[in-house]
């Protein structure tokens, strides 16, 4: 049944029409609107008003229904924030192991309700603090992390059976999730136990973050290794994150974001079901990480546009049974690059808008990005006020006393329509690229004949163009901001901790027993040249204390390297 | 300038950085203002990209950072170039994310043009263009 009794909106389309011809046409000949189109972030044309008529054939219990029930449109649980607010999950790392253990540990004492790592350039992308391609880099933008050591430094003195872990990495994910378990085995915490999530989505680094470390093929079967593995020994671990989040930061629009990032889940759905897994069994564990822009109402609709299609898609099309299996549960995280420069403390009330509207999209965890960053990474202070973002909206606002409190809402259905419908169009043409064969195939070949690249630079320049027209007008950048104030303390890099770090992996290369990791690293090889699962071989080879610029390098040494193609 | 030989620009992101959607839009805006424009893409070392400009006869190298590591990476650029005896042959800009203060330390290692986050593409052309001029004189 239609949302909307189809006399009704006749009658409301009557109504309107007559209201265009009256009052609207008299005002309008008084005083026309100060813009002709009027645009979201993204470059959708916006409508002056929204009717029953814009969404005639909505369906309250097909297309809307109730939280925790399919589609899921207004929510992946039934009470939501009722039962309990979304994680609190800042990001951090930087410098040595030992450095980010005490941020960790403040954030933990200041309301932080999980923890997730931001690691450096080099650990990204799969070489030691040694490598020459490392300097001026080593735990600049993140945490170094060489071994499994430097692992056991980083969770030091935290308990890693009740705070849930982010490990926010993606290549060399099988190798740091390797690093972790050791840890894990180290101080008595058995697998099951443990709660988290490893980023892991190797697609995106293509298009998105570009922290890639090994072509598109290999680092997908590095992320496949992981879910498979995970899937029979480590049960609650989420073994991917989907990422939107980069693909946004690189200039995608709310469509963009949606359809690539729903791609990447199909794809590996597909590889798992390639391996005899059944959607069922691993469903569960793939969630998703989405980016949160300024155009308020355009984000709130691609998060419930993107929980809708995901369960359609997962029931529909995969098979799915278990409805677990067909949640898109997500992290947020505000946009760093709407963070401006000047009058740095206006990215406190932006930081704020995007949660808010992470939040009325129905987010399962946030992190609010600090408004120093576009100076640096962010210091204390600004991570403090970042929490306080998310405890004042989730305690002061009431927002958090409804489900879905925009759901219903002319305009907001139908925003979330447009972007459903968006987002499949760009899943079809993927999928096409594939000559048929699925939606993998057609991601490999729109990563390598460079389709998704091009599309987000040409989101990217269009957005650039209406800023430099100031056709979307941002304070501090386009617009004057008079009274700008220097931010208050900026974070204060160390530059020892480049030297300390490469002490430490020094001492373990030296301690450690060489012909023990030297067999552990050729065993890997062997795997990786083969068809097995790799996951076991990273793991002994971790144990051995092999660097993970090592253990890259043997995966390198299979599947070869990957280069940046420069495609703009 | 004398005839219409369009301007060489090499665009590179040097070390590790991922952040390359400010270098390929500011690629794309130079490109459609008529300038001849090769991004060279990621990781790329300083050799390679003065070995490029040296090849191209290069107007301008860009370079795009905002990994932090702006000032150790861009003093062994700026260390080639003064081995090939470049300076001051070829404009050499800096983007990214690089705080106030490192400006003039930038601008002391021989960097003619810092553009922070934040920037304005117009503006980039305008520097690129009077700037060339001015050496043209």
């Amino acid at each position: 049944m239609t949302l909307y009794d189809r006399k009704a909106t006749k009658k409301a389309q009557e109504a309107e029409l007559a209201w265009e011809h009256d009052e609207l046409r008299r005002t309008l000949e008084r005083a026309p609107e100060s813009q002709e189109r009027f645009l979201t972030v993204s470059g959708r044309e916006i409508d002056r008003i929204y009717t029953p008529a814009d969404a005639p054939d909505l369906d309250y219990a097909t297309d809307i229904g109730f939280p925790g029930a399919y589609p899921f449109t207004r929510g992946v649980y039934p009470t939501m924030y009722r039962a309990r607010q979304w994680t609190r999950r800042q990001i951090a790392g930087f410098g040595t192991a030992k450095s980010t253990n005490e941020r960790y540990k403040y954030l933990l004492a200041h309301g932080q309700t999980g923890l997730s790592t931001d690691f450096d350039h080099p650990t990204l992308t799969g070489y030691d603090s040694l490598h020459p391609l490392s300097e001026g880099e080593v735990g600049r933008l993140g945490v170094a992390i060489d071994t499994a050591r430097d692992m056991s430094d980083l969770f030091d003195g935290i308990p890693i059976d009740k705070v849930s872990i982010s490990l926010t990495i993606n290549h060399p994910a099988i190798v740091l999730l390797s690093f972790l378990l050791a840890h894990a085995e180290k101080v008595g915490v058995p697998w099951e136990t443990l709660r988290g999530t490893v980023q892991n989505d190797s697609l995106k680094e293509f298009h998105g973050q570009k922290t890639f470390a090994l072509p598109p093929r290999g680092a997908y079967r590095m992320t496949m290794d992981v879910v498979e593995f995970c899937t029979h020994n480590v049960p609650n671990w989420n073994t991917i994150s989907i990422s939107g989040y980069h693909t946004r930061e690189a200039g995608s629009t709310a469509g963009q974001e949606v359809g690539f990032t729903l791609a990447q889940g199909m794809a590996y759905v597909e590889g798992g079901l390639q391996r005899g897994l059944s959607p069922d069994e691993f469903g569960p564990r793939l969630s998703y990480f989405f980016g949160v822009h300024m155009d308020f109402f355009e984000e709130v609709a691609k998060l419930r546009a993107a929980r809708r299609l995901w369960a359609r898609i997962m029931k529909e099309r995969y098979g799915a049974t278990d409805p677990r299996a067909m949640l898109c549960r997500f992290h947020s995280q505000t946009l760093g690059s709407t963070l401006i420069r000047e009058g740095a403390l206006n990215n406190l009330i932006r930081g704020t808008t995007q949660a808010m509207a992470a939040v009325l999209g129905g987010t399962q965890s946030l992190h609010v990005s600090g408004y120093d960053e576009a100076h640096d990474i962010p210091s204390e202070d600004a991570m403090r006020m970042s929490l306080n973002t998310q405890r004042i909206i989730g305690n002061e606002t009431g927002v958090a006393n409804t489900i879905d409190p925009l759901g219903g809402s002319f305009f907001i259905e139908k925003l979330t329509n447009e972007i459903e419908e968006e987002a499949l169009a760009y899943i079809r043409t993927i999928e096409d690229m594939g000559g048929g064969e699925g939606v993998l195939a057609g991601m490999f070949a729109a990563i390598e004949n460079g389709y998704i690249e091009r599309e987000i630079s040409e989101a990217a320049f269009d957005y650039q163009e209406r800023i430099e027209e100031h056709a979307y007008k941002v304070l501090g950048l386009n617009e004057h901001e008079e009274d700008s104030v220097p931010p208050p303390e900026l974070y204060e890099h160390d530059d020892d901790e480049e030297e300390r770090q490469i002490e430490r992996l020094e001492a373990v290369i030296h301690e450690r027993d060489s012909a023990r990791t030297e067999a552990a690293l050729e065993a890997l090889r062997q795997a990786a040249r083969g068809t097995e699962n790799t996951m076991p071989f990273i793991l002994d080879a971790s144990r051995a204390d092999a660097t993970e610029g090592e253990i890259m390098g043997a995966l390198r040494d299979v599947f070869g390297d990957h280069e940046d193609p420069g495609i703009f | 300038m004398t005839t219409s030989k369009p301007t060489k620009v090499i665009l590179a992101k040097l070390g590790l950085d991922g952040h390359d959607r400010g270098i390929k839009v500011i690629a794309k805006a130079l490109e459609k203002a008529g300038m001849d424009v090769v991004y060279m893409g990621m990781r790329v070392t300083p050799e390679q990209v003065v070995d490029r400009a040296q090849q191209e006869d290069a107007d301008v190298i860009g370079i795009s950072l905002l990994s932090g590591a702006h000032k150790p990476l861009m003093t062994r650029l700026m260390k080639v170039v003064d081995e090939r005896e470049m300076r001051g042959e070829t404009l050499i800009l800096l983007g990214g994310t690089v705080p106030d203060g490192d400006r003039e330390a930038l601008e002391e290692i021989g960097i003619d043009g810092v553009f922070p986050v934040g920037s304005s593409l117009r503006d980039i052309e305008a520097f690129i263009k009077e700037r060339l001029a001015d050496g043209a004189e």
